[in-house]
């Protein structure tokens, strides 16, 4: 018999019931909470007369519509305000921890999880939030849920799940200086398309995986999801379990050395069997820029803008011509000669410590270039806002002429106040490029940390490993 | 849960693959309490020329002609024939809310995104995934002929065209039962409330870290 995968393993220890056609009931260890798909569900749970079946499992924060400027001030748009208000009642309603807006642990959902130790490895963490898959970078079943499900878990713990297929990215090799966790996700998707993980929950695996550290590793797990997988995951090592130490949600004493030793076996089988498995060399990628209107629109920072009419299929060639046109690019322009006016360092993706510190460090002494209207950096939680704080990065940012700001989802997506107007174009650390993701007519580019840092201050993208 | 059985009707051509869910319902319409009211907003920044917000009067504003639901008849449509991926992008069930309340009972695509895939069921709308040489055909076919309707069997789990072309569909058992019986996911698991309080009993003994808060 062949052995098993780690989805395998976290899928059976989950198991609650499963019918003769595979649908199963799943049990939930974690479920985080924010402010935007949430009230509708608790609003079921009222109407229904239901309390959340297990409260304590529950951690809320509000992240998407805070605002990133002054927080005393409190939220000036009262529909945003609304939704703040409304999670903030019913957490108090249904007994449920949360980090409100003025708590220092406040933060993006998938930062204050794993910061928290909050995720842990071997957990089924969701979430209503796609980007919940961020949380399988400790070795946990982690994906995200619509509103009916966040109900659905708070009623009873579980949820109905059909279990997908196992597909392994392989990354091997070595990354060259300056090429980052991001960039190796972004050729990832570049490979497989948005929709070549669907159906599937991802496995990295390879050299470059293993020497990632923990931010990294949810860089990559976070944007599984733009692959098209629900859930990407990475086996647990030395790596996992040094950052888990001593956080205050993870276990202590007799019961972390208990849990450490159960850790040890979080990782897929040498015999297990995938459906699917992609190859990627890690020793000759470069640092990536997305070009288009889907993250799949990707290429090296070294290539050009890429021409449609080179394209066979007539779908994609179509749905080329549209990006281009929206991205207002031209085909066979350098990568290195693209613009941006704006510059936006934050997100789930990269706005960890680690985020900061890359890109603090691509800016070396130098001056947000003229040609630059707005550079962002939005810290991911309170928590890294500190830390950040306290190693000088955030003086570095300023004098370079970076706003420094509170944490949230902030342009991301563009709830709160900070957007970007139409036509503006954004060099961006975000997860998203879609046609008005960052603010209506917005343009932009998927990048790493450090590859903001350095368009920021020289005006145009550049290939960091030269920079 | 409105329940799903026949359902007849104008078929929407939505042709261009990758909808995303922020194209669905852009994101400043997420930030209701509520799971209605969504449907003028529906495709929003392709349906009106100018910038929408939450509470901004939707009949004042400028119409884009060219956008598929402002031509005559879609406006009364409910089934949408979509491209590739349809649905990708985040987990807001708001971009399923946005289609049934304007109308929308029913998606044919070649493929769609999981969550936006599995959120259509938990709200009445059934996603239908058909090969894309039928979607091509079908493309063509409204094309050819603006206001033609589909009949979407569910039980029978058919389509039957305008000249009595009868296409077959697959869909999960389960699902499909509780589609038609409009029944609540909640009610039915916590008829295994033995068995989930057994789960977490024997879990707590193997685990007991994942229980403490
Ligand atoms: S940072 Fe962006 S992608 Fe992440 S949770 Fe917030 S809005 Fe979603």
């Amino acid at each position: 018999m062949s052995g098993k995968t780690l989805y395998d393993k976290l899928w059976d220890s989950h198991l609650v019931t499963q019918d003769d056609d595979g649908t199963a009931l799943l049990y939930i260890d974690r479920h985080l909470v924010h402010e935007v798909t949430s009230p509708q569900a608790f609003e079921g749970l009222r109407l229904a007369g239901r309390r959340p079946w297990r409260s304590q499992s529950v951690l809320a924060v509000p992240d998407h519509n805070v605002p990133t400027t002054e927080r005393a001030a409190g939220i000036t748009d009262p529909v945003s305000r609304l939704q703040v208000e409304t999670l903030d009642r019913n957490c108090s309603d249904f007994g449920i921890t949360e980090f409100s807006m003025t708590d220092l642990r406040q933060g993006i959902v998938h930062v204050i999880g794993p910061e928290q130790g909050a995720t842990l490895p071997g957990m089924t963490v969701v979430c209503g939030d796609s980007h919940t898959s961020t949380h399988g970078a400790f070795g946990a079943l982690a994906f995200g849920i619509g509103t009916s499900e966040v109900e659905h878990v708070l009623a009873t713990q579980c949820l109905i799940q059909k279990k997908s297929g196992n597909m392994q990215i392989r990354v091997d090799g070595r990354l060259a200086p300056g090429v980052s966790a991001k960039d190796v996700v972004l050729a990832i998707i570049g490979r497989i398309g948005t929709a070549g993980g669907t159906g599937y929950a991802l496995e990295f695996v390879g050299q470059v995986i293993r020497e990632l550290s923990m931010e990294g590793r949810m860089t990559v797990c976070n944007m599984a999801i733009e692959a098209g997988a629900r859930a990407g995951m990475i086996a647990v090592d030395d790596t996992t379990i040094d950052y888990l130490a001593g956080r205050p949600y993870a276990p202590e004493g007799a019961q972390w050395d208990q849990a450490v030793s159960a850790w040890a076996d979080l990782h897929s089988d040498p015999d297990a069997g995938f459906e699917r498995v992609v190859t990627l060399d890690g020793d000759s990628l470069a640092p990536q820029v997305s070009w288009g209107t889907s993250p799949e629109m990707v290429t090296s920072i070294d290539a050009v803008v890429p021409d449609p009419d080179a394209e066979s299929d007539p779908v994609k060639r179509e749905g080329m011509r549209n990006a281009l046109a929206y991205m207002d690019l031209q085909p066979g322009m350098a990568i290195t000669d693209i613009r941006p006016d704006h510059v936006f360092i934050g997100s789930c993706t990269n706005a960890r410590i680690e985020d900061l510190r890359a890109a603090a460090a691509a800016i070396r002494g130098r001056r947000v270039d003229a040609g630059i209207k707005q550079a962002l950096v939005v810290p991911g939680s309170g928590l890294v806002k500190q830390q950040a704080e306290a190693e000088g990065l955030d003086r570095l940012f300023t004098e370079a002429g970076f706003e420094w700001r509170e944490p949230g989802c902030s342009m991301c997506l563009a709830m709160n106040a900070d957007r970007l107007e139409p036509g503006d174009r954004c060099a961006s650390t975000s997860n998203r490029n879609f046609e008005g993701r960052q603010g209506q007519g917005g343009r932009t580019h998927l990048v790493s940390p450090a590859m903001a840092a350095a368009a920021a201050v020289n005006g145009h993208f550049t290939d960091i490993r030269e920079d | 849960m409105e329940k799903f059985t026949v359902i007849s009707g104008i078929v929407a051509p939505l042709d261009r693959p990758n909808v995303d869910t922020d194209a669905i319902i852009p994101k400043q319409f997420l930030k209701s309490i509520h799971r209605t009211g969504f449907g003028p907003n529906l495709f929003d920044e392709w349906r009106y020329l100018d910038h929408g917000e939450p509470g901004k009067d939707n009949t004042r504003r400028p119409l884009n002609p060219d956008f598929v639901l402002n031509q005559s008849p879609y406006q009364d449509a409910v089934i949408l024939l979509g491209r590739e991926n349809f649905g990708c992008g985040s987990s807001r069930e708001h971009a399923v809310w946005a289609l049934l309340d304007y109308g929308f009972r029913v998606v044919i695509a070649p493929s769609f995104a999981d969550i936006f895939f599995n959120n259509c069921f938990k709200n009445g709308v059934l996603p239908i995934v058909l090969d894309s040489t039928t979607v091509d055909r079908l493309f063509e076919a409204v094309a050819g002929s603006p206001g033609y309707t589909l009949r979407v069997d569910l039980p029978a789990q058919q389509i039957t065209t305008a000249a009595q072309e009868v296409i077959g569909f697959e869909v999960d058992a389960f699902r499909k039962d509780c589609l038609i019986r409009g029944l609540d996911d909640i009610g039915l698991t916590l008829q295994h409330a033995d068995t989930i309080r057994r789960y977490e009993q024997q879990r707590r003994l193997e685990a007991p870290w994942l229980f403490n808060k």
